[in-house]
C-alpha cells in the first residue's frame, strides 16, 4: 500500500478560504440559505466551513445541519457488511430554502444521490447546490456534478481519497492511497 | 458491531448485549426518522412482509404495520379468524402458502409457546416473534427497556418490578430476560398463585407486598390479569386483586421517590392502575407506544439485512 499526499494543511486551508468566499458570493448573507453537511465525514468539513464563515467573514446567522442517508442508499443488502447509520440534525425548515450539500469527497455520485431523496423528507428547496472538497472526476456513476469544488482529481477506481481533518484528532490532509 | 447474531427474533434469551445495543442504536435513528414532516424512508422497498396473527392484537399489529409501511415494505395481512386455519389447515401449510406469494419475512403471533421456533426451522423466511403464548414478547420487552433507557438514562443498575399476572405473561418473561441482560436488578411482584413456582432461577427477586416493591424499585412495569388464559381462579375477586396489588395516586404520593409507572396495554383502569396513574406525568406509557415503531423499525430493518438478494 502505498501513499501520496494530495494536499497538505496550508493547501486545505487556502482551499476552505476560497470556497468560503465563493459561497458568499453566491449566498450574500445567507438569509435563505441552509448549509447540510452529509454524515458522517461531509461533518467536519461543514463545521470548519461555518467556523470560518462566523470567525473571517462575519457572517453570524448560519444554519447547519447534518443529514444521514443510510437509509435511503441503494446498495442496501447489496454490501458485504452493512452500513451503520449515523445521526440526522435537522432543526430547521428547508422548505423554500436554497440548500447547500456539504461532502468531502465527490466518487460516484451515489451518496449525492441517496441525500437528494433524503432531503425530501424535510421539505421542498427551492434550489440544492453541492459544495466538495474532492472531486473524483471520471468516477461518477450517475449524472451528479458538484456546484463548488476543492480540487478535482484524477484516480483510478482501486484508489482511494482519505481526507483527515484537525477537528477529528488527526492533521488536515488529502491521501490517496494505492492498495 | 453492526449485524445481529441471530438470523430471527424469536426471543430476547437468544440475543446478546451487543444485539440489544445495535437495536437501541438503530431504534435511535428511526425515532428522529419517524418525528420528520415525511416519515417513510425507502430502504424495504423490495421487501415483502407477512404479518400473521393467530391471535387478537391491536396495537402490536398496528405497531408493526406502521414501522414495515414506515420502511416502504409491501405487506399483507392475514388473521386466523378470517383464514383457512378455521378449516383445518396447518400452521405450516398456511405458512408455505403466504411464502409461495414470494414473502422475505414473517411477523407472527401464535397461541401456542414455541410456534415461531417451528416456523423458522421449517420455513424460509426471517421470523420475528409477535407473542408466542405465555412465553416470548421480544418486541415489547425491547421497546420496554428502551423507554427506561430514554427516561432513566441507562437500564443497567436500575430496580425494576414486574408487577401483576407473572404466570400468563410473555411480556414478563422477555422483560426478565432484557432486562438482566442489560444490568437491572428485576423483582417480581403479584398474588403468589400468579407467580411461576421456579421464577428466581431466572436471577429475580420475589415480593408480595405492593408497597414494599414500590418503595424498592425505580421503574414499575404494569401488567394486565390476563383472564382469558385461565382456566381456573387465580385470586378471590378483581374487586381483592385491586386491593391488594392496584396502583393508586394516593400510594405514589406516600413515596420518597418518583417512580416511573410503565404498561404494555392494554389497561384495566380501575383494576392493576387507576386512570390518575395512568395518566400522570410519571407514567410512560404512551411513549412506550411511540417507542414500540421505532423498536420494531430497527428489527426489522436489521434482520432484512440479512435475506439474501435474489
Amino acid at each position: 500500500m502505498s501513499a501520496k499526499i494530495l494536499l497538505n494543511s496550508k493547501e486545505i486551508h487556502i482551499i476552505l478560504h476560497r470556497l468560503a468566499c465563493q459561497l458568499i458570493e453566491n449566498h450574500t448573507h445567507f438569509k435563505n440559505t441552509v448549509l447540510i453537511g452529509l454524515q458522517p465525514r461531509g461533518i467536519f468539513f461543514a463545521k470548519r466551513l461555518v467556523t470560518i464563515l462566523r470567525n473571517d467573514y462575519g457572517i453570524s446567522n448560519i444554519q447547519l445541519g447534518a443529514l444521514d442517508i443510510t437509509f435511503y442508499r441503494d446498495d442496501f443488502r447489496r454490501r458485504e457488511s452493512p452500513v451503520e447509520a449515523n445521526k440526522t440534525t435537522i432543526d430547521f425548515v428547508v422548505e423554500d430554502k436554497r440548500v447547500v450539500f456539504i461532502d468531502d469527497v465527490l466518487f460516484s455520485g451515489r451518496s449525492i444521490r441517496a441525500a437528494l431523496t433524503a432531503i425530501q423528507s424535510f421539505g421542498r428547496p427551492t434550489e440544492i447546490e453541492l459544495l466538495v472538497l474532492i472531486d473524483r472526476r471520471f468516477s461518477r456513476h450517475l449524472p451528479i456534478q458538484p456546484t463548488y469544488k476543492g480540487r478535482q482529481v484524477d484516480a483510478i477506481n482501486q484508489e482511494k481519497v482519505i481526507v483527515q481533518w484537525k477537528d477529528n484528532n488527526e492533521k488536515d490532509a488529502v491521501y490517496l492511497i494505492n492498495n | 458491531m453492526n449485524q445481529l447474531s441471530v438470523q430471527h427474533l424469536l426471543g430476547i434469551k437468544h440475543l446478546t448485549k451487543a444485539d440489544i445495543d445495535l437495536i437501541f442504536s438503530t431504534a435511535d435513528h428511526f425515532k428522529e426518522v419517524i418525528n420528520r414532516p415525511i416519515k417513510k424512508v425507502p430502504s424495504l422497498r423490495d421487501i415483502t412482509i407477512a404479518n400473521l396473527f393467530f391471535e387478537n392484537s391491536t396495537r402490536t399489529k398496528l405497531s408493526f404495520e406502521l414501522a414495515e409501511k414506515r420502511l416502504s415494505a409491501d405487506i399483507i395481512n392475514f388473521s386466523a379468524s378470517q383464514s383457512s386455519v378455521k378449516k383445518g389447515e396447518t400452521l405450516i401449510d398456511t405458512a408455505n402458502n403466504i411464502l409461495s406469494m414470494k414473502v422475505d419475512l414473517i411477523v407472527m403471533r401464535h397461541p401456542h409457546v414455541g410456534a415461531c421456533d417451528f416456523l423458522s426451522k421449517h420455513v424460509n423466511a426471517k421470523i420475528i416473534n409477535a407473542g408466542d403464548g405465555t412465553h416470548e414478547h421480544p418486541t415489547q420487552a425491547l421497546l420496554d427497556s428502551y423507554s427506561i433507557r430514554e427516561k432513566l438514562g441507562s437500564v443497567k443498575g436500575k430496580k425494576v418490578i414486574i408487577l401483576g399476572d407473572i404466570l400468563h405473561s410473555r411480556v414478563a418473561l422477555s422483560n426478565i430476560y432484557a432486562l438482566k441482560l442489560q444490568g437491572a436488578e428485576v423483582k417480581v411482584c403479584g398474588p403468589k398463585t400468579l407467580i411461576p413456582k421456579y421464577i428466581e432461577s431466572l436471577g429475580v427477586g420475589v415480593e408480595t407486598n405492593i408497597k414494599k416493591a414500590l418503595e424498592w424499585c425505580d421503574v414499575a412495569n404494569v401488567l394486565r390479569v390476563q383472564n382469558e388464559r385461565m382456566a381456573t381462579n387465580y385470586f378471590p375477586s378483581t374487586r381483592e386483586y385491586t386491593k391488594l396489588f392496584g396502583i393508586n395516586k394516593k400510594m405514589l404520593d406516600s413515596l420518597d421517590k418518583e417512580i416511573v409507572i410503565m404498561h404494555p396495554g392494554p389497561i384495566n383502569r380501575g383494576v392493576e392502575l387507576t386512570s390518575d396513574v395512568a395518566d400522570n406525568s410519571q407514567s410512560i406509557i404512551l411513549n412506550q407506544v411511540e417507542n414500540g415503531v421505532a423498536i420494531r423499525m430497527a428489527v426489522i430493518y436489521l434482520l432484512a439485512q440479512q435475506i439474501e438478494r435474489k
